[in-house]
This record gives structure tokens, sequence and C-alpha cells, in this order.
């Protein structure tokens, strides 16, 4: 098979480091970036602006998520807030006549400075509390943004976003909105698999683990679990500013609420914890499976096979959704990055039937 | 001064009414060490339960009764099919599996019994009772007094024998297992006795603000009566609930017309931060020692 282990020979270090040390794997990257990089040519504007765009923002927001759960280990269930600060941010400095380059960065800087102080709960709580410490934060955010005539505009107001360019590159076009949601999550994806590698990503994940003993040995968790928070939040930031410049084009406090926040723990949670290729597979799937299942109860009823109700109908996604979260808990924990996980490591050692690794 | 009263006196009764939504949250923490945070939604399945069977012609009374044994089968079986599962994993699962069950339930049962909002009558008239100069919500009247009885009857629950063994229970599993109590079957009961108190809480609050899905967001202030009174404590419960309740009367009382939005939320959300940085184990509850 071409997909093996046998034949891969490493004689430095760096190559036994490497990001992707089997060829097959290496190929597979380049093919889905190959495709990525040509979905307009061969993908209509409707499936490319609704479904690839947000699913590429989506799952930069999961990449940001998952460094701070899966590998600081910090639950965080106000992440759409931070989002939202950074949209805000970078929505008000455009406005005020700042470089959409700069006013990205900006919206990234104030996610991070605000969302910090989340991780100021962090410091003397986990787990439960921790997770109940930022869901009333997430409140206290939606709140200030709503009552803030100076952010949101006014009540019930929807700010629409400038034209902007990136580089001297006009980004108002589906392509070049696009590229440049591709371009961040390339980016945060680059960035994940190599801070793991790194001395800031394995002290997080021996905050993760346990952080007395990461104490210990000389780890200090006031330090890690606010670098991580900070981290996070600016990535959460640009992301939440990029989602709304490239895909919503307009912010309103409702595109940030608590059941966004909800989302994206999802994402994180049905992907995999802790994993790159999970974020990009739990944002497709949750933003995805729902869509797609309506549709096909729909096209059912309309075919005379099933008899669902209008009102159940609406209610589909959000009963789709929910069972979705309680399937993989209950079945596969571990989230879609197992499944792969094991799909690979089968191939790894075909045709023999057990892997040692 | 009467102004004052008036928040103050319907804010303890709404208080109390929280706390019976709040009730089932601290039984099952207290017995399996779960958070349930798809209390909120039991409380709205509760509320349709009862309306459906009203629907159905039946006395108010039966209604009731009748969503007390469903809730509490329901109960039961999301214990043994979902969180039986979920023991020994990290605190997140579980966390997300009940969060994924308040969503599935929020979208399943107004999507099978109909979303507009319906009317729960429970035979209270709608004119306030006033004393002094003090106007009392007839219906808050109501629910505070009930969720006051139905509080009272569960801790009493805690003395009888069955409510002894549940103690036991939950102060420490592997010895109630040691002396013969069925964990499985404590932990079971107590989400049954959840479901039933959502019923009560779903009755109550359905005939104030009418049976829909936002029944469901009842679970933000039942989280910071739980958070406040301390995860493990009924008289925490009553406590957080009043404390809750009072606070999120009177402070938005004085501060909504000054900032012209609902500063409830954010009196609750402070409630639930401050608690957790000042005092994360809340008034009553029990601290954990962690070992390394």
């Amino acid at each position: 098979m071409f997909y093996r282990l046998s034949g891969v020979y490493h004689t430095r270090y760096q190559a036994a480091r490497a990001l992707w040390p089997i060829a097959a794997d290496r190929w597979q990257v380049i093919l889905l970036l190959a495709l990525a990089l040509a979905a307009p040519l061969f993908l209509s504007p409707l499936y490319l602006g609704s479904y690839l765009l947000p699913w590429m923002i989506w799952s930069a927001a999961a990449l940001s998520l998952t460094l701070l759960m899966g590998l600081a280990g910090q639950l965080h269930f106000g992440f759409a807030a931070v989002m939202a600060i950074g949209a805000y941010s970078a929505i008000h400095m455009t406005r005020a006549g700042l470089p959409f380059e700069l006013a990205l960065l900006g919206g990234g800087v104030s996610a991070a400075l605000i969302g910090t102080a989340f991780g100021f709960a962090a410091l003397r709580v986990k787990g439960l509390y921790l997770v109940m410490a930022t869901l009333a934060m997430q409140y206290l955010v939606d709140w200030v943004i709503i009552n803030v005539p100076a952010i949101s505009g006014g009540a019930q107001a929807t700010l629409r976003t400038p034209a902007v360019s990136f580089f001297g590159l006009p980004i108002a076009g589906l392509e070049a909105r696009y590229y440049l949601a591709l371009g961040w999550a390339v980016l945060l994806t680059v960035f994940f698999l190599n801070v793991r590698r790194t001395s800031f990503g394995r002290a997080l994940i021996a905050i993760r683990d346990k952080d007395f003993a990461a104490a210990v040995i000389g780890v200090d968790p006031f330090r890690y679990k606010l670098l991580a928070f900070l981290t996070a939040s600016f990535m959460g930031g640009v992301t939440g500013a990029l989602l709304a410049f490239c895909y919503y084009r307009a912010v309103t406090p409702e595109q940030f609420s608590f059941n966004v926040s909800i989302q994206l723990v999802a994402m994180v949670l049905v992907g995999g914890l802790g994993t790159a290729i999970g974020s990009f597979l739990g944002a497709g799937f949750v933003l995805l499976l729902p869509i797609v299942l309506t549709n096909l109860v729909a096209a059912l009823g309309s075919a005379g096979i099933l008899d669902v109700s209008q009102n159940l109908m609406a209610h589909l996604p959000l009963i789709i959704y929910g069972a979705m979260i309680i399937g993989f808990l209950l079945f596969e924990p571990l989230g879609l990055a197992k499944i792969y996980d094991n799909i690979r490591k089968y191939f790894l050692v075909w045709p023999f039937r057990h892997s040692r690794s | 001064m009467w102004y004052f009263l008036e928040l103050l006196a319907n804010g303890a009764l709404v208080g109390l009414m929280y706390s019976l939504a709040a009730l089932g949250f601290v039984l099952i923490y207290k017995s399996a060490g779960v958070p349930n945070l798809a209390q909120g939604t039991l409380v709205m399945a509760g509320a349709y339960a009862v309306w459906f069977f009203i629907s159905l012609g039946l006395p108010l009374w039966i209604a009731v009764l009748i969503g007390c044994v469903v809730l509490f089968v329901f109960g039961l079986l999301v214990e043994r099919l979902l969180l039986r599962h979920m023991v020994g994993q990290p605190v997140i699962m579980v966390v997300m599996l009940t969060l994924g069950l308040e969503i599935l339930l929020r979208g399943l049962v107004p999507g099978v019994l109909g979303a507009a909002p319906k009317p729960l009558s429970i035979g209270v008239g709608l004119s306030p009772v006033i004393i002094g100069d003090v106007f009392l919500n007839r219906a808050y009247l109501w629910g505070g007094v009930l969720a006051l009885v139905l509080i009272g009857l569960s801790l009493a629950f805690f003395r009888t024998r069955l409510g002894t063994k549940m103690r036991a229970v939950s102060d420490d599993h592997v010895a109630s297992w040691a002396v013969g109590l069925s964990v499985e079957r404590a932990i079971g009961l107590s989400w049954g006795i959840a479901g039933i108190a959502a019923v009560g809480a779903g009755t109550l609050w359905g005939s104030v603000q009418g049976v829909d899905w936002t029944l469901s967001g009842l679970l933000f202030p039942a989280i910071a009566v739980v958070i406040l009174g301390g995860l493990d404590s009924i008289p925490g419960v009553l406590v957080g609930g009043l404390l809750v309740g009072i606070l999120g009367s009177v402070i938005p009382g004085y501060l909504d017309s000054m900032v012209g939005g609902s500063t409830r939320e954010v009196v609750t959300s402070l409630i639930i931060l401050l608690t957790i940085l000042v005092r994360p184990y809340g008034i009553f509850g029990r601290e954990d020692i962690e070992r390394i």
C-alpha cells in the first residue's frame, strides 16, 4: 500500500520531528491545499460563499478555541464574546480610518486584552466553575455591546462593514474574501501544529494535565494560563473580525450570542479536543450536518415519503445538532479526529490488522 | 420606601421560584456530581407536559401528577441511557452532554408540541395582593409560597429512610457501596426527583410567563442560585434563590431607568462572577480539597 511507515528512515533529529514524516500524509496535505486554492474555479459562488467560506472561518475559530481547551485545558464557554470584541473593534477602527491590516491586528489585540480578563477567573477556579465564570462573562460582554450605543450603533442596530482592501487588494468580491479567510485558516493551522512542538506548547500541555504538578517542575501556571488566554483570544479576535468582514459583512450582537459559544465548543468536541484536523472536521460537521439532514428530510417530505409538520421542520436543525453532540460524546468521545486517526492507522499497517502505536 | 419594599417582596417571591428551578440541579449535583445544565429545559418540558395533559381535558391536579410521573421516568431514563456512560469522564464531557440534551429538548419539545406561547392557568387571579402600599403579584405570591412548601418537602424527604440513603450516597460513593447501598439507584432516583421538581417549577413559571421555549432560559438564574448557595446544599438553594431574586429585582428597579436596559441579566452574571472569584464554593457549599 502507498501509505505506510515502512521505508521511512530518520537519520536526523529534524526528520524525526517533522510535522508529516510519512510521504502520503504530505501528499494529502498538498492535495487538500491545492483543492482549497482552486475551489473558486470549480465551485459555484453559492457553495463557495455559503459553505466553504464560513467553514474556513469557523475552522479558524475552532482552532483558536482548541488551543485553549485542548492544549491548555481551560474550559471556555464565552468564546463568541471574545470574537465579538474582535469584530466590533476592527469595524470601529476601519470606520475611524485605520487601514484594514492594522484594524485586524487591533481587533485581535483588544480581544486579547479583554479576553485575558476571562483568564483571571481561571487563576482561581477550574473545571465546572470556570465554565460558569466564562458563561457569565459572555452575558456581560453581550450586555455591554447591546447597551452601549457607541459600540453597537444603537439598540437593535446592524453595523455594515466598510469597503476595505488588504495590502492593496480590495476585499470586495467573493474570491478575495474567500482567499483571505483561507489564508487565515492556513496560518492558524501552521501555528497550531507548530506550537505543540515549542516549549510554550509543552508548558500548556503540562498545565492541562495537572497544574500543581506543572508548578512543581517549574512551569508557572499563573503565567501560562494567562498566556493561553491571551494567545487564544488574539486568534479568536482576528477570526471574529474576519467573520464580520468576509462572511456577514455586517455585525449585530446576535451573531455572537451565547448559542454561538456553545456551537464553538461543540465544534471543538465533535472534531476532537486539541487536534488541528479535528477543528476543520468539527466545524464542517457542526455547520453542515444539520443543514444537510434538514434538507434531506424536506426532500423526503415533499416526495411524500415522510410527513413532517412545518413546526417540527423549523426545529429539526436544533434537534439534529443536539443529538449529534450527545451521539459523539457517547460513542466517540475523542471526536472525528480519532475516527480519522483510526482509518489512517488501519492503512499504515495494511494488510495486517494492528499497529503498535 | 414603599417602592423598595415592593421590589424586595416581589423579588423574594420570584427568588423562591428560582430556587425551585434550581432545586433539581442541586439534587443531581449532590448525588452524582453531575452539573445538569439541562435543568432549564427540564423545567420547560415539565411545563409543556402539564399544558399537554390539561389540553387533553384533564383537571390541573391530575395533569400535574401525570406530568410528575412522565418527568420522573424521563429523569431515570436520562441517567440510565446517557449519564451512566459518562462516569469517570472529564467534566467538559459531562457538561457538554447535558448541554446537548438541553439543545435536543429545546428543539424536540416545542417542535412536537408547538412553539407558540401557550397559556397555563393555575386558577390564580390577575389582581395584585395589596398590603399597605405594597403591590404583590398574586401569581408570584402563590408561586413563592408553593416553592417554599416544595423545598421544605424535599428537605423533609432527606430525613426519611430513602433520603438518608441518598445523603449517604452523596457523601461517599465507595463507602455507600461497601455498606450495601445501591449508588446507581440513588443517582437515578435523584434524576427522577429533579424531574418532579422541574414539573413544579414548570407549572409555576408557565402560569407566570406562558409555556414556550423561553422557559429554558431559567437555567441562567438557576445557575446563579446554585453557585451562590453552594452547588451541593439544599438550604443554599433557598438562601441563594432569595438573594438572587431580591438583588435581581431591587437593583434593576433603580438602575433600569438610568441605563435604559434590562440590568437583571447583568446582576445575575455579576453574582455568578463575584461568587466564583470571592468564594467559589458558595455560601453553604462543601469545599473540595484537591490532591496532586
